[in-house]
């Protein structure tokens, strides 16, 4: 190689290397502890952010590892999206403690606690762990209600403005179109499982509440006995005599629940187990928030019409 | 260490009970239908200053071996054929302000005689917010050496502490007073460098100048001394992770803990580690299971024993030598289904002869099967067994069973 060549080489490799340098130093790093919260966080942030998830689609969000990786994570955040309401109480706290990093402390302006300014249900009267291991803030497992998740946007808009005030107008305008698309989907959604308005459902883990309050369907029964209890077989013979009697006809399962005992109990019931999956990138082709819903919808609502 | 403090234990429980009472009392004003603002009360707000929880170890057994306390040598070990309650925690934690974090941990245990004993394990401060990756921790605390000397005796897998951690940092491990300061490296992959200065006297520095010293040396303890910074325990410690795949996690420690011992003046003790622990969990695993995982530490000591009488004989004078310990542990554990762990414990421990003959100091193996049962994160029942040779004692059997419960504020995991 001559030297006019290697030259050219090296000038193009410092333009590269500045370009990437500059573009990484001016988008803003988000965490969101969940692949859900990190949808959102795209839909909001756009070019200008990027975006990392700590617990994969498939992982139970109650039981993360407290990974060494997840700490460098969080040690160069400019923003943290957490669920609150107790979800990650089991695993977060040691991370951010060794993460050491300020910008994301509990009361900075880069730290997104989404269960702010959501309606929560199920917030205990006791505290009683005789119960099961029931948030004391409430039900966490919110954001699969379509108005929660235009609560938790304004929230990540705001702080994404907070955080890097010379992309404001970029989050401001994203997170317009997303209030309208998720107006427009809503109405889809509601259509789509107007039909079985009523219907009697049975989950897993206490996870689809917010879910069946939004569309108008009934938990009819858990799986597990109380939250976080693992089922018994008398619990689950109760849960075969309701189903029958109500004639629930289906079992939604998460990746990350366990499917065989949702199987014993279909058995019995002739129900139908439904993979189902409350985060994105879980079930195949569910990228964004919506087609997370999409899937969700759209399967429970063949699941109900009996297809 | 341990003393009986009725005032100590007294106020604690006071100070616990009002605290209850006042988590009691939050529900009644955030028992609301959804919706509504929450607006918690003074008193619930007064007790959300700190998480307070409660956490109790219950032991029952046998073991051929009618001296259980010479063959169960740690502190938090069962060490009655019986049952013996090894040690209850009662944990105080939250933001101290914007600046610090404050943890305190103070132990509550009967001793083999069903005396109850009261020890302030741990109580300090940690920083929130120095900048260039710092942290510091001031205060009492288990020294950060390899894996398992920094848990408390709940968060271990197995009912015992391993041998070698008992033959080099004694039956409680090692903790004192002192500071820790620790940088996280900026390396793509997780490393972390610590430094820690420690006093060098206590009951809690064996191998160091302890009271215990004796022990080991079988000399006269001339009294402790801190004479210049170079009497301080200094415990360098650097620890790295690894991502191998998106379900396999890998983290490799390197530590050393340097300082005076007190056999004789000038006389000095090294204790180096190894300590590595691999995990894997599937991608979709419920409750976090299944799991496997393995857990490694080696450890050798190089103790300089000053010549100096014998502390049992005055006539007898110990020689100017060097003694030189080994030994490592390695766990596998195995997470069949949600809350339910199989493990299996290996335990080596050598030392190399020397004038005065030590039983903590002999040869010896032990192997320890285990099966532990979660109900929730709240509770566990184990049942372990142990195989144990002392080559020069011979061989003996134990069967340990091992109840845990814990109250009030959930106990987050570390990795
Ligand atoms: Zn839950």
């Amino acid at each position: 190689m001559n030297k006019l060549t290697a030259i050219k080489l090296a000038t193009v490799a410092l333009i590269a290397l500045a370009g990437t340098a500059a573009s990484s130093a001016a988008r803003l790093r988000v965490v969101a502890t969940t692949p859900d919260l990190a949808a959102l966080a795209r839909e909001i942030g756009g070019s200008a952010v990027e975006v990392t998830a700590l617990a994969k689609p498939t992982e139970d969000p109650h039981y993360v590892d407290a990974k060494p990786s997840h700490i460098v994570t969080l040690n160069r955040a400019d923003v943290l999206i957490e669920g609150g309401a107790e979800l990650e109480l089991g695993w977060l706290p040691p991370l951010l403690e060794s993460a050491r990093n300020s910008k994301i402390g509990s009361t900075a302006p880069g730290r997104v606690v989404a269960s702010q300014g959501i309606r929560m249900a199920e917030i205990p009267t006791t505290f009683d762990r005789s119960r099961g291991d029931v948030h004391s803030l409430g039900n966490p497992h919110f954001l699969i209600d379509p108005l929660s998740a235009k609560v938790v946007a304004a929230n990540i808009a705001t702080h994404f403005a907070q955080a890097d005030p010379a992309s404001a107008a970029l989050y401001r305008a994203n997170l317009a179109s997303f209030m309208a698309r998720i107006d427009a989907k809503l109405r889809q959604w509601e259509g789509q499982l107007a039909p079985f308005r009523g219907a009697k459902i049975v989950t897993y883990h206490k996870d689809f509440v917010y879910f069946a309050s939004r569309f108008g369907l009934e938990v009819l029964e858990t799986l597990e006995p109380k939250p976080g209890i693992a089922p018994s077989p008398a619990h689950l013979a109760q849960v075969i005599g309701a189903m029958k009697a109500a004639n629930a006809r289906v079992i939604l399962v998460q990746p990350y629940q366990n499917r065989r005992t949702a199987e014993t109990v279909a058995r019995q019931t002739g129900a139908r187990v439904l993979d189902i999956a409350q985060q994105p990138g879980a079930r195949r082709n569910t990228t964004t928030y919506f087609d997370m819903m999409d899937y969700m919808v759209t399967t429970l609502a063949t699941a109900l019409r009996g297809g | 260490m341990r003393l009986l403090a009725t005032t100590t234990n007294l106020s604690v429980a006071a100070m616990l009970c009002a605290a209850q009472l006042t988590a009691q009392q939050t529900p009644d004003t955030t028992a609301t239908t959804p919706g509504t603002v929450q607006q918690p009360s003074a008193t619930a707000r007064a007790a959300m200053y700190m998480n307070i929880g409660f956490t109790a170890l219950v032991d029952a057994g046998w073991s051929t071996e009618p001296d259980v306390p010479s063959l169960q040598l740690g502190d938090h070990d069962p060490r009655v054929r019986g049952f013996t309650i090894p040690n209850t925690e009662l944990t105080l934690d939250g933001a101290v302000d914007p600046y610090f974090k404050g943890f305190s941990n103070i132990v509550f245990k009967l001793d083999e005689g069903g005396e109850t004993g009261v020890e302030l394990e741990e109580a300090y401060l940690l920083t929130t917010s120095l900048p260039a990756n710092l942290q510091l921790k001031l205060g009492q605390f288990f020294t950060e050496f390899g894996r398992q000397n920094p848990q408390h005796p709940h968060s271990w897998a197995f009912v015992d502490q391993p041998l070698v951690l008992n033959r080099m940092f004694g039956p409680e491990g090692l903790r004192s007073q002192g500071m820790r300061l620790s940088w996280l490296a900026p390396t793509p992959f997780y490393t972390e460098a610590m430094l820690g200065v420690m006093n060098s006297v206590g009951g809690t520095t064996f191998s160091f100048q302890s009271e215990e010293s004796p022990e080991i040396h079988g000399g006269v303890v001339p009294g402790p001394a801190v004479e210049s910074p170079g009497d301080m325990l200094i415990v360098p410690r650097i620890v790295s992770s690894f991502e191998l795949t998106g379900t396999q996690t890998l983290l490799f420690g390197v530590s050393a803990a340097l300082g005076p011992n007190n056999s004789g003046p000038s006389a000095r003790t090294r204790i180096f580690g190894v300590d590595a622990y691999y995990k894997w969990k599937p991608a979709a695993a419920q409750q976090g299971f299944p799991f496997v995982s393995l857990q490694v530490e080696g450890l050798a000591r190089r103790y300089e024993a000053a010549e100096r009488e014998a502390a049992e004989d005055a006539s007898i004078l110990l020689p100017n030598e060097t003694l030189r310990d080994r030994g490592w542990y390695g766990q596998l554990l195995y997470g069949i289904r949600p809350r339910i762990v199989a493990g299996l414990r290996a335990d080596v421990v050598s030392g190399d002869e020397a004038s005065f003959a030590s039983e903590l100091r002999t040869d010896r193996f032990r192997l320890s099967p285990n099966v532990t049962w979660y109900p929730t994160e709240f509770s566990k029942i184990r049942l372990q067994y142990n195989y144990d040779d002392r080559k020069s004692v011979g061989t003996d059997h134990s069967v340990w069973m091992q109840f845990e419960f814990l109250l009030g504020a959930h106990a987050s995991h570390k990795f």
